[in-house]
């Protein structure tokens, strides 16, 4: 168990890490989402005690990281892959590890073997590739066997093979009751990982709810229409009383609709259709809504960042906010 | 609290597990001896050359230990590295998280590595004494005379002292590559051309390696050098107030700052 509580870092006049509070529960995979910059690895990084939180604070199993006496057999974390001396062998940068925390030379082979390094144990790290280095580290965190694991964004520089290695491996320790926190600045990976989901943006808390009722949430379902004739369309819609959406493209759309209902009523008016299409959009969508008004690196070009392309302009940006916000609060962190 | 003795076992592996150990502490006991023993060699046959003086105040100790001068260059870097490494890799992250109590830590990995320049300090020392001894013939002196243990050993501790000092240089900047290119040119440079500067050469004086070395005299004011306000041992007594100010620097910054 993992708990935060009005975790705060200031750099300067910049807030990193505002006010953060939740906690991670054992025995499921929790996601930490966030769009770059949002705060994700600083956070990470206070967990463990290597940045000093501006206030706020830190709980592993109610003690504080530091009060720990051998903090790898409690937490196991991959930070990045190049926390590792290069000039070291795989075995040897984990061997000082271990021996640190007085954690058998006998589980460096092994968890060498459970990664899959095992070939190239006796070869200097500086060698490895960024898939090579990601499993190092995820080693490394595995080395105390502990009840908590913490990867920061560990599908980084993985090939499919080892992504699918890697959800798996999650799964299979939330699986032995173990506390899985898992950072990604990707929602698609989410929903193939994590139970739980924790959403920063800015380093503040926008979500914190279970990942079913975010899909249920965030996924919405729409009915697409096109039509010549779009300004009876409009007429016959509004008369029916169906609440519709215009979108820039001279395009129709029905939340929840239904689109047997809707291709009927435009048979009945005699209407041209070019498309009635059931649509859904998808979490990667949800997610970037919400964060869209905390996203720190913009991209200028010609189509909103916030915005799926099929999305109207008045339907999606950081109007839709407050609507977020309210997770956090309902979900009684 | 982490387990001191698991501590330090995890230090020695490090150390002895990256191939710049053995660089760094090979280069400073074969130029300090190879260098020694060629100065000796010249000694021998300028000595008739040399100014009364110099001959008066010929201190065969103190030549035999020239070659310190360049040789406590590679004690700078081995320091410097086995400190900045674990920065410019990145391991300082994963070394903390295992070792979270940050003087546990650094004192752990500070005492290993002293213990091994101080080792390999004491050979060097030793070795180009009896080698410097042997190449200057008759003007030689014996381990046996009076204060000549005290230089030899003294010189040992030098090299272990200017290890430490440049350890706790490099826990203060963090950076293997910034610590390097502040103490180099003033071991190198800015202290040997200030000791030679009059006026500037009374703050020279306590600088830590002109100060340190002073434990390297037998004769007093060897080579008819400037007397030192400070005898041998208060001169290595400067030298580990220096070290104590670097360490107790390198410590609050690992203390206080973000890894």
């Amino acid at each position: 168990m993992i708990e935060l509580e009005g975790l705060t870092k200031r750099y300067g006049s910049k807030v990193a890490v505002d006010q953060l509070s939740f906690q991670v529960r054992p025995g499921v995979v929790t996601g930490f989402l966030g769009p770059n910059g949002a705060g994700k690895s600083t956070t990470m990084r206070m967990l463990l005690d290597l940045d000093n939180p501006t206030s706020g604070s830190v709980r592993i199993d109610g003690k504080h990281y530091r009060e720990l006496a051998e903090p790898l057999k409690y937490i196991g974390a991959l930070l990045d892959a190049k926390a590792m001396h290069g000039g070291r062998t795989a075995y040897n940068n984990l061997l000082c590890l271990a021996q640190s925390n007085r954690i058998p030379a006998a589980r460096v082979s092994e968890v060498l073997d459970t990664v899959g390094l095992t070939a190239v144990a006796k070869k200097k790290a500086k060698g490895f590739s960024l898939g090579m280095g990601q499993r190092l580290g995820i080693a490394s965190a595995l080395l105390g066997d502990p009840e908590i694991l913490m990867f920061d964004e560990p599908v980084n520089g993985l090939d499919p093979e080892g992504i699918h290695w890697i959800r798996n491996l999650m799964k299979q320790l939330a699986g032995e009751g173990r506390t899985i926190f898992v950072s990604s600045h990707l929602m698609s990976e989410m929903a193939l990982t994590a139970d739980h989901l924790i959403v920063i943006g800015q380093g503040r808390l926008l979500a914190d709810t279970s990942m079913a009722d975010f899909i249920r949430q965030n996924s919405r379902s729409f009915v697409r229409l096109r039509s010549p004739q779009w300004e009876r369309l409009l007429d016959v819609l509004h008369q029916a009383g169906v609440p519709f959406l215009q979108t820039g493209d001279g395009a129709i759309e029905v939340d929840n609709g239904r689109i047997e209902a809707l291709g009927e009523l435009a048979a009945q008016h005699q209407l041209v259709l070019h498309e009635l299409s059931g649509q859904q959009a998808s979490l990667e969508e949800a997610f970037m809504q919400m964060t869209a008004g905390s996203v720190e690196y913009h991209a200028h070009g010609a189509t909103t960042p916030g915005g799926p392309p099929a999305a109207p302009p008045d339907w999606g940006g950081a109007k839709e906010a407050p609507r977020w916000g309210a997770f956090g609060q309902d979900k009684g962190v | 609290m982490a387990s001191v003795p698991a501590v330090l076992k995890s230090e020695w592996t490090k150390i002895r597990t990256v191939s710049s150990t053995t660089w760094t502490l090979a280069c400073a006991l074969i130029v300090t001896v190879a260098i020694g023993a060629a100065l000796c060699a010249l000694m021998r046959s300028q000595f008739d050359d040399l100014k009364p003086a110099e001959r008066l105040t010929f201190d065969p100790t103190l030549i035999s230990f020239s070659g310190m001068i360049l040789g406590q260059l590679a004690m700078v870097v081995f320091g410097v590295l086995v400190v900045g490494t674990e920065y410019s890799s990145g391991m300082i992250r994963s070394s903390l998280a295992a070792v979270p109590r940050r003087g546990t830590f650094l004192f752990s990995k500070l005492a290993v590595a002293t213990l091994l320049a101080l080792v390999v300090g004491m050979v060097t020392s030793f070795l180009t004494f009896f080698l410097g001894q042997a190449l200057l013939g008759p003007h030689r002196t014996t381990i046996g005379s009076p204060n000549v243990l005290r230089a030899v050993v003294g010189a040992g501790l030098y090299m272990a002292l200017i290890a430490l000092f440049s350890m706790g240089v490099a826990a203060m900047l963090r950076s293997s590559m910034l610590s390097l290119g502040i103490l180099m040119p003033f071991f190198f440079l800015i202290s040997q051309i200030l000791s030679a500067v009059p006026g500037a050469k009374n703050v020279a004086r306590y600088f830590p390696d002109r100060a340190g070395s002073q434990i390297m005299q037998v004769v007093p004011d060897a080579m008819n050098s400037d007397p030192a306000p400070y005898g041998p041992w208060g001169g290595l007594g400067i030298m580990a107030l220096w070290v104590v100010a670097a360490l107790a620097g390198g410590y609050l910054v690992l203390r206080h700052r973000d890894a």
